[in-house]
Formats: structure tokens, C-alpha cells, sequence
């Protein structure tokens, strides 16, 4: 079996005789010219993924006023941040909405503008408002201030996403009687559709099911800049077994927290959303290199819409009330196709994951590697894999003693 | 034969008086709903694709018969720059208007087959789609 080592690859790329290409390139490559070759001939392999992301926010530096104030509950364009560090340091977290919107009490609320829009609109350019409340210290004496900010007044912008990159998703229906409005978009009664959230054969995380090329470190493709991989992301508990048919592979579970300057980023990659009945997120781009260190990295890189399977959740019960279990397992291929079958019925199937998108992002990531212009990292540390068989804790509802 | 989409106002009093048995037998006019919001005793909406050669005799029935007329002069434009080609508004379109294309997943926007029912304008979360008057 042929390996090759980062130091080759980073070496083939600095000569411009790297042989890079999308993963949707790669899996007709492997059907035309098989495992072996495809894996001595081909370098590096790009994903890419564009979907709503909920752990998502930025945290950035507003700097210092004179007199001074230390941000006791800050807003950017009325939307809360977080005011619970260093004086005038905040994180904003893409669901955040202003506290005068009016929710879900007019069922199902239209969330139009949230953390999301406004990282979206920080990336563009625009002006933003910032207010700031204090208390008045000795030496924060300031107790107000509102002005505005664009991307180029903030001292850092860091876009810190704890947990991105959702290696699956459930494709989630409705077998209940009304018309459910969830973070999966609006699901109409009696299994009238499907909706799934994964650019499949594409997508980084199920092109690397036993994280052996993804960990700390590695830099990718965010929000149309660059970005690394930070940590696991929360809620990281991967999980391979074998999908319906053979060759097959359903891989769940694993996540990354990413993150990256906000100031080389592009709103065309980060925007925001508003999910009816939801609330607020923001839909991030990210794409990721799978270096080709061997056949079997090759082989996981290399599955197809075919092989790889999402489970069908009800939204209606099981998924609110978390109950275990699901309606069963689908291809991608079957997603794609814009029919599934569950229990015997036809459901119309839609994406909230831009699969066209994710090849754009891919293919951006393909021709910077190819330019130079972006480095393939090796990972400082690799992730926890499948093997060390992580487990997510529920919460249970207890006293103090319990 | 000519076609034309419109907009029927019911006021609350004729509401429950019947009016497309009429156009369809005095006027032979093919009536296809496009959009209906009726009840008892209230002031109700319908969308209407009607054809035939009687089209403006139907439509002066209605008239006289309370109903305001309007042409469909509404319609859902899509903003290209912002649509991020998700598919989210795709099994939400009832008339097929939205939908995905394939195998480049790219989603598409047929105005020709929109009925205007305003669905997509609030299911988009990047809310792509707008109502123009």
C-alpha cells in the first residue's frame, strides 16, 4: 500500500506537481481508475459544507473610550452580546435576537434579524451599532455609550463556532397532525416532507469517519477565509457502523469547533438566517483538506452518496421529547433523488444544506491549494475517534444532593 | 381563449352565496383555484386562473354580485444575489414553482408557475423571496 507523508505532500504542492482534487472529482476518479491508483496519484482531496450552523459567534474587541466603561450588557444592532468578560471584550453568539422581538408569541415568529445577520453584516462592512451598558467603577467610570462600528474600527474579530461541521444530521419529518416550524425548517403534518441537512458526499466530517487526518490544527476553508480547527466541537461523540448495504457506512456524531479572523472573511460565506417558528442562526461555509496519507483515508474519502446513510427522525415526538430511536436509515443518493421512502410511504425530501454551494467551496479550497496560497497543516493533536467510544451525558433535573 | 389570474374579494354578506357554479355554467368558463380563503359570514379571498371566451361577462357577474375584481397584479421575485440555493422553500411550494435541480442541486425559481401564495417569503431563512406589488 502507498502512503505518503504531509512533509511529501506540502513538498509536491510547494513544486506545483500535487495532484488536488474535489471529492466529487475524486469518487469518479476511484470508479474509473480504482483504490490504488487513485490513491498513489491523488494528493489532496477538498470538502466543503454550507449550512445553518447554530454554535456560531464571533468575539471581538470594541476598545477603549475615554472616560472608560467596562461592558456590563453590551448590543450590536440591539442584538445582546454576551457582557460576562473583560471590559471591553465580548462574544456574540449567532441565535442572540433583541430583546424586543417578539419570539414565538405570535406562533410561529419570524426571527428576521439575530447574531447571525450581524456577523453577517460585520463581514460586509456595514456599520453596526454598538451600545454599551456599565455600572460605573473607579475605573470603568462610563455608564453609557452608542455608537457605530464598522469590521475596520473593532480591535479583533475572531469568529469562534464551537461546534460546526456536524459530521451528520438527522433528515427530519413530521408524523404528527400540524405543521411543525423548527430549526429544520417548517416540517408539514402527516409526513408531508423531509428535510435533511448534510452536503453527504461532500461533506468534510463523513469523508473522515475515523478522524485520522482532522484535528487541532488543521487550517481550513472558513467563511470564505481561512480558519483552523480549534478543538472538538461540543457535543463531539463519534460513532462508525456499517450503512444498510455493503461498503456502506453510517458515521454520526462528530463535530469541530473552527475558528478564524473575521476581517479576511466574506459575507458571501457567513449569513445570516432566520428560521420561521426557531429562531436566528447563521449559515457558514466551511471546507476542509483530507490529505491522501493511504488507500484506506482514500477509501473514506472516496464514499459516494450511495454508501453513506442519515437516519429519519420525528419531529413531532421523539426528537423534543428525546426519545431513542429512529424511522430508519437513507442514502444520500435517496435524499438527493428528492423522494425518500419511510414506512412504506413517498416523502418529498428538501435540503437546508446548499449542495451546490459546498462544491463551490471545495473547488475554491482546490484551486488556493493548488495556488499556493493556502498550506496544508498537519494537526498538532488528532481528535478523539470512533474507537474511544465518547457518549453524550443527558441532563437530568435534580437537587443539589442527588 | 383568452386566461387571466385575479383576485376576488368576498365581502361577509356574499361569502356563502355560490359564484363559481355560475361562471363555470352560464359563462363555460375553466376555472382553476389558485388560492382560496372563504369562511361563513366573513370577509373572504380567492385566486382565480380563469379561460374561456366569456371571461369579462364572468367576471362582470361577479361584480355585480358584490364581488370586487382584481387582476393578480402581485407576484414573489426571487433575489438571486441573496438565495443561497438551499432547498429549504422546495418541498414547502405547493405549486412546484420552487424546486431543485438536478444533479447540480442549484434550486430554481419558475414565476410562471408561482400562485403567489407567499409561502416561501417567510420558509426562506435567508428570505430570498419578496412580494412585488
Amino acid at each position: 500500500m502507498s502512503t505518503k507523508t504531509y512533509a511529501e505532500i506540502a513538498a509536491r504542492l510547494r513544486e506545483g506537481k500535487a495532484v488536488v482534487v474535489t471529492t466529487e472529482e475524486v469518487v469518479s476518479m476511484v470508479r474509473e481508475q480504482g483504490l490504488s491508483e487513485t490513491a498513489r496519484r491523488v494528493d489532496v482531496v477538498t470538502t466543503g459544507t454550507f449550512a445553518p450552523m447554530c454554535s456560531s459567534g464571533v468575539y471581538l474587541n470594541f476598545g477603549h473610550s475615554a472616560p472608560r466603561i467596562k461592558g456590563h450588557r453590551v448590543f450590536l444592532n440591539d442584538v445582546p452580546a454576551c457582557g460576562g468578560l473583560a471590559a471591553v471584550d465580548t462574544f456574540l453568539g449567532a441565535t442572540s435576537v433583541p430583546e424586543t422581538d417578539p419570539l414565538n408569541r405570535n406562533h410561529p415568529g419570524e426571527f428576521r434579524y439575530g447574531g447571525g445577520h450581524v456577523i453577517h453584516d460585520l463581514a460586509a462592512g456595514k456599520p453596526v451599532r454598538l451600545k454599551v451598558e456599565g455600572y460605573g467603577t473607579d475605573c470603568y467610570p462610563r455608564r453609557e455609550i452608542e455608537t457605530w462600528v464598522t469590521l475596520d474600527d473593532l480591535n479583533e474579530v475572531v469568529l469562534f463556532n464551537p461546534r460546526n461541521a456536524y459530521q451528520n444530521y438527522n433528515v427530519a419529518v413530521n408524523l404528527g397532525p400540524r405543521t411543525l416550524y423548527t430549526y429544520m425548517g417548517v416540517l408539514k403534518p402527516d409526513l408531508g416532507n423531509a428535510h435533511y441537512s448534510t452536503s453527504g458526499q461532500l461533506s468534510p466530517l463523513l469523508k473522515d469517519p475515523y478522524f485520522r487526518t482532522i484535528g487541532i490544527g488543521t487550517r481550513i476553508f472558513l467563511g470564505g477565509g481561512t480558519g483552523y480547527v480549534a478543538w472538538n466541537g461540543t457535543q463531539h461523540f463519534p460513532a462508525v457502523r456499517e450503512g444498510p448495504v455493503e461498503g456502506s457506512l453510517f458515521a454520526a456524531g462528530g463535530t469541530l469547533a473552527v475558528l478564524g479572523d473575521l476581517k479576511q472573511m466574506s459575507p458571501r460565506w457567513l449569513v445570516g438566517a432566520g428560521f420561521l417558528g426557531y429562531g436566528a442562526t447563521l449559515v457558514v461555509g466551511i471546507g476542509i483538506p483530507i490529505p491522501i496519507l493511504d488507500e484506506e483515508v482514500l477509501r473514506y474519502a472516496a464514499l459516494t452518496d450511495e454508501e453513506l446513510y442519515a437516519p429519519v427522525v420525528d419531529y413531532s415526538e421523539a426528537y423534543p421529547q428525546r426519545r431513542p430511536g429512529n424511522l430508519g436509515l437513507v442514502s444520500y443518493a435517496a435524499l438527493k433523488s428528492g423522494e425518500i421512502e419511510v414506512g412504506g410511504r413517498k416523502v418529498p425530501t428538501a435540503p437546508l444544506s446548499s449542495y451546490s454551494k459546498a462544491l463551490e467551496i471545495a473547488t475554491i479550497l482546490k484551486e488556493w491549494l493548488l495556488s499556493g496560497e493556502f498550506q496544508l497543516s498537519e494537526p498538532v493533536r488528532l481528535l478523539l475517534s470512533p474507537e474511544a467510544g465518547l457518549t453524550g451525558k443527558a441532563l437530568e433535573i435534580k437537587g443539589p444532593k442527588e | 381563449m383568452t386566461t387571466r389570474k385575479v383576485v376576488l374579494r368576498f365581502p361577509a354578506e356574499v361569502a356563502d352565496k355560490p359564484l363559481i357554479y355560475y361562471l363555470v355554467k352560464d359563462f363555460d368558463l375553466m376555472v382553476n383555484i389558485l388560492k382560496a380563503n372563504i369562511n361563513p359570514h366573513k370577509q373572504g379571498t380567492m385566486i382565480l386562473e380563469l379561460t374561456g371566451e366569456a371571461l369579462e361577462a364572468g367576471l362582470a357577474f361577479a361584480a355585480s354580485r358584490g364581488v370586487a375584481v382584481q387582476p393578480l397584479s402581485e407576484e414573489i421575485v426571487r433575489s438571486e444575489e441573496r438565495c443561497i440555493s438551499c432547498g429549504a422553500c422546495t418541498a414547502i411550494c405547493p405549486a412546484g414553482a420552487l424546486y431543485v435541480e438536478r444533479p447540480g442541486m442549484t434550486v430554481a425559481f419558475d414565476g410562471q408557475k408561482c400562485i403567489v401564495c407567499q409561502l416561501c417569503t417567510r420558509a426562506c431563512p435567508i428570505r430570498a423571496m419578496e412580494v412585488k406589488f
